[in-house]
Order: structure tokens, then C-alpha cells, then sequence
């Protein structure tokens, strides 16, 4: 076990961890903020992959290439956003609708289950190549914390406005919402397409890195973003109240994820293994606050009473 | 102002938990009317508020607040016709957002939430001399989480959000039953207040008979999802709780007049 190959994956699992950071980003509007546990994430990380590959392999540049990803996303969140409020489903089981109908729209939009993405044949803005070995402003490390940073700036500026605050009250209080007017149903649907094309974003950066888009690269794609949300939180953004740095500590959340991931692989666990540790971790994590409200003392209700009348 | 014309509703239609809870209520509120409604348990008269507010729709009937027939109307656009308080004080104000974001969300009701900032400085200011009104000391406190704060001080601010963005009718849901007497009492004189500031059209259900004979212009009894009882005027003023007592058992506790028979 030689530590220097350990460091050696360190860029790697760093630039890894930036790219699942933006995916969980966008976990944490429909989670932290709306509220909803989306499942679509699961499709749409790779219905953002399957569109870049395609949309570049016919030709067109990076920046159209992504931005399609992000519609393709934000239409995916739509679906569910209408499964949610249109028809009443409830909000998991219409993202596991929306995941599997995604699965079909995926392999038709590559025509098959994978699509390359060679470096040497395409001009792409992230690769595991560009690590290093190019001037800095190519680097994929920089490139990436670009888009979060952007990222994170954006999403601050728009929870902010008059439209992000309501968006974030229908999360907190669904009730004192449509008492205050709120279409939280909008809203809702709003939250779901911001969340799943911030995802397809990822799917897309991640397919670039990785230089090629499977069909199943979202598998358990909503636990590392989870996983990412509270690893983040727990280390780092209990620590603030700032939204801003709630938001960078879930990119962090996201890097940290990826070195431990690399350091256990390095350790020499059965990979095999993996997807099961994720999930007893994110498992352990979420469970963690339920046993603490469980074991301590009953603190005195004043909610109830008072009904004895005429 | 408001007009509601044979309201009713049945929950679990069909099922052994079927209720009537309102049925076929007619009412008519005037401009600056502040009505105290009382009642039993399953009287209708949280159920006459949601109807009001759109929580559900009702089975048949008509509700119109200003001539505009609101029955079929999403409760978030009414919202722009209707301050409401809630029983829970949970239930009012979002928890983890800071008491001038609650404000502020409150401030736009009824109008086009845009990409504008969601709280400017000049509403901050304002915010800070409304709540210095109140006396509970929350002028110091605007950005602090509203989940922090006691119900009292919660009702307090959700009394405020109501009528931030003056109401056309204020619905008042049992919004002091959850708090100690005294906070009670504290909540009771603010929502007096700001009624008479902003002379709002008032709905308030209470379960205690004094405050329902001490506050407002009008009291209305309810049971069996009807109106029973309507006073006003004079006749309310010289009210006393025994009279409403003796009036409830001889219109509708049949039971509870045989009790009272048998005993004497």
C-alpha cells in the first residue's frame, strides 16, 4: 500500500467530487429546501450525459451541447412536478415514475446503452486527461470550481428574490404558504425543474470527464447526492447560517465523499462492495437525528388543550 | 362583505365516520363586523373558517367576499381577500425563515412574486417599528428564525403577517387556544388592537364564552354545522355566559336540559 499512489487519485477524486457536488446541489433544493425526496435524479443525471454526447457527437459546441442537458433536465423535473401536483402522486413514488420512464429516453436518445466521448476526437471542457499537464485556465479542477461557484452565486441571488423565498417558505410551511397566497404547487414544479436541470448539468460535466455517457451512470446517483448533502452539513455547514456556504459545504460535501470512496478503494475493500457501504452510511446519517430527538427528554408540549367549551 | 349562502359539507361521505359539518349555514357579514363564534366540539366552526379559506371545497353552496364568488377559487388566490391566524402556532409562520422574511412574504400576498430582492431596507425598518408595537421585543430580533420564538410571540407575528396587506376579512381560528392564559390574554389585546387600527372585518372562534361576549360587535353560536344563535348590538353588550349557558341547552343540549331537569 504505497501512499503516494493514494495521492496520486487525489485530483481525480476531487474533480469527481466537484462534479457529484453540483448533482447534489441540486439534491439539496428538492431535499433541504422543498422538502421532497426526488427520485428523478436517478434519470435525469444521465438523460443530461446521454444529451451532451449526442448533441456534440452531431457537432455542436460545449456550451449549446450543455445547455440542452440542462433543458432536457429541467424537463424531466416538469414530468414529475406534474405527476406530484397534477395528478396527486406522491412526490417519491412520481419521481420513481419519472426515473423509470427515463431509463427508455435515455438508451433512445444514444440509440444504445453507452455513447463514447473520446478526448481525442472531441474538443471537451473537462477530462480526466486535463488534470494536468495543461496551462491552469484548462485545468478540469479549475473549470469545474467555475461552474460551482457560478453555480452557488446564482441559486444565493435567486433564493433571495421574491419568487426564491416563496419557494423556500412552500418547504418550510406548506400551509402558511397558500395562506400568504403562494401557488406552492408552481412552486413545487419550479424547485423539481431547477433541481433536476442542475443535475443533468452534472451528467453532463460528469460524462465529459469520464468520456462517455451510460445509461447506468444514475444508479444510486440520489445517495451520493445525498450522501453529499449530509456529510457536508454535518462537517461543515452547521457551522454557518450563511445559504451560500450551506451551498459550498454540500460541493465540499461532495469532494469529501469522493476521497473517502478513493481511500477505501485504496485500502483494498472489494468494489463490489461499494454501493452497499454508501447506503448503510447515508442510512446511518439519516438516522442519526431521529435517535437523538427519540432519546432526549420529552420537552412540554403547549400545542394541545384548552377544548373544553360551551 | 362576506355572503355565504347554504353551505355544506360532508366528510367520509359513506363511511361510518360520516359527519355533517356544515349544514346549509347561511351567513352575511357586514364591512367592520367582528364576530365571536362559539360552539361545541364538531359544531362546524373551523370548518366554516377552511370553507371560507379554501382549504377544501365545499359539497354545495356559495361563499362570495366582496360580490366575488370565491367557492371555486384555489385557497392561495383567496389568500389575497383573507388574513388568517391558526390555532397552532406552527402553523402561521415558516420555522426556519427569519422573522422579517415572514414579514416580507406576508407583505406580498396577493401580488406577483418576482426576481425582485425579498425584502428591501425600507421594509426592514418598517418591520422593525410594527413589531416595537407589539412589546414582546422582537424589534430587535428581525433576522432570528421564527422557530426560535415562543407561540405567543409566533401568533403575535402571524397576527401581524394578516394584516400586513390589509385583509378584507380576518379569520381568527381559535389563535389563542394553544397559549398559557396570560399570553393568551397578551394575544387577545393585540388582535383587538389591530382590528380597530385597520378596522378589519373580523371572524374569531374562541372556546371561552367571556371572550366571546367581551370582544367584538357580534356572536354567533354554532351546532350542527348551523347557526343557532346571532347577536349584536346592545342585546350582545348586556350578554352574560350564564344566558349563553341557558341558551345553548334550550336550543340544541337537549341531553344536557334533561340533566339538568333530572337534577332539579
Amino acid at each position: 500500500m504505497n501512499i503516494f499512489s493514494l495521492l496520486s487519485t487525489m485530483p481525480g477524486a476531487i474533480a469527481q467530487g466537484l462534479i457529484w457536488g453540483i448533482m447534489a446541489i441540486g439534491v439539496y433544493i428538492t431535499y433541504k429546501i422543498l422538502d421532497i425526496a426526488d427520485l428523478t435524479v436517478d434519470g435525469s443525471i444521465c438523460t443530461g450525459g446521454a444529451v451532451c454526447v449526442m448533441m456534440m457527437m452531431r457537432g455542436h459546441g460545449i456550451a449549446i451541447s450543455l445547455l440542452a442537458a440542462v433543458a432536457a433536465g429541467m424537463l424531466a423535473g416538469l414530468v414529475t412536478g406534474l405527476f406530484h401536483t397534477l395528478m396527486g402522486i406522491p412526490a417519491i413514488l412520481a419521481g420513481i415514475l419519472t426515473q423509470l420512464a427515463l431509463y427508455s429516453i435515455n438508451l433512445k436518445i444514444m440509440g444504445r446503452a453507452n455513447q463514447a466521448l473520446g478526448v481525442r476526437n472531441f474538443k471537451v471542457l473537462i477530462s480526466l486527461q486535463y488534470l494536468k499537464g495543461v496551462p491552469w485556465y484548462q485545468n478540469t479542477l479549475f473549470i469545474i470550481s467555475i461552474f460551482v461557484i457560478v453555480l452557488i452565486a446564482i441559486l444565493y441571488w435567486f433564493f433571495g428574490t421574491e419568487l426564491g423565498c416563496s419557494l423556500r417558505a412552500t418547504g418550510c410551511n406548506i400551509n402558511m404558504s397558500r395562506a400568504q397566497g403562494i401557488n406552492t404547487n408552481f412552486n413545487k414544479i419550479l424547485g423539481l425543474m431547477f433541481s433536476n436541470g442542475i443535475v443533468a448539468l452534472s451528467g453532463a460535466l460528469l460524462t465529459q470527464y469520464q468520456g462517455f455517457a451510460d445509461v447506468q451512470m444514475g444508479r444510486g446517483a440520489i445517495v451520493i447526492g445525498l450522501a453529499a448533502v449530509i456529510i457536508g452539513e454535518a462537517i461543515i455547514g452547521r457551522h454557518f447560517r450563511n445559504f451560500a456556504m450551506q451551498l459550498v459545504s454540500v460541493a465540499i460535501g461532495g469532494i469529501i465523499y469522493y476521497i473517502v470512496y478513493q481511500t477505501v478503494i485504496w485500502l483494498g475493500i472489494d468494489t463490489d462492495l461499494l454501493k452497499m457501504l454508501s447506503a448503510l452510511v447515508v442510512a446511518l446519517f439519516l438516522g442519526i437525528p431521529y435517535w437523538k430527538s427519540h432519546f432526549k427528554k420529552n420537552t412540554v408540549k403547549t400545542t394541545e388543550g384548552g377544548k373544553e367549551n360551551a | 362583505m362576506l355572503k355565504i349562502e347554504n353551505l355544506s359539507k360532508v366528510f367520509n361521505a359513506g363511511t361510518v365516520n360520516e359527519k355533517a359539518a356544515l349544514n346549509g349555514l347561511d351567513l352575511t357579514l357586514k364591512n367592520g363586523d367582528f364576530v365571536t363564534v362559539i360552539g361545541g366540539n364538531g359544531a362546524g366552526k373551523s370548518s366554516l373558517l377552511n370553507a371560507i379559506a379554501g382549504t377544501w371545497k365545499p359539497d354545495s353552496g356559495k361563499i362570495y367576499i366582496d360580490d366575488v364568488d370565491v367557492t371555486n377559487m384555489p385557497e392561495y388566490k383567496r389568500a389575497k381577500f383573507l388574513g388568517r391566524v391558526f390555532q397552532d402556532p406552527m402553523m402561521g409562520t415558516a420555522a426556519t425563515m427569519g422573522i422579517e422574511e415572514n414579514l416580507a412574504l406576508a407583505a406580498r400576498r396577493g401580488r406577483v412574486r418576482g426576481l425582485k430582492w425579498g425584502i428591501s431596507n425600507k421594509e426592514r425598518e418598517e418591520y422593525r417599528n410594527l413589531l416595537a408595537t407589539l412589546g414582546l421585543g422582537l424589534e430587535d430580533r428581525l433576522s432570528n428564525k421564527v422557530g426560535l420564538l415562543s407561540g405567543g410571540q409566533r401568533q403575535a407575528i402571524t397576527l401581524l403577517m394578516a394584516s400586513l396587506r390589509k385583509p378584507k376579512l380576518l379569520l381568527l381560528d381559535e389563535h389563542t387556544a394553544a397559549l398559557d392564559p396570560k399570553t393568551a390574554q397578551k394575544v387577545l389585546e393585540i388582535s383587538d388592537k389591530i382590528v380597530e387600527e385597520n378596522n378589519l372585518t373580523t371572524l374569531m372562534i374562541t372556546h371561552n364564552m367571556k371572550d366571546a361576549i367581551a370582544h367584538g360587535n357580534r356572536l354567533i353560536m354554532m351546532n350542527e354545522g348551523k347557526i343557532i344563535l346571532d347577536i349584536s348590538g346592545e342585546e350582545k353588550k348586556n350578554l352574560t355566559v350564564k344566558d349563553l349557558l341557558q341558551y345553548f341547552s334550550s336550543t340544541s343540549g337537549e341531553e344536557f336540559a334533561n340533566d339538568k331537569t333530572l337534577l332539579a
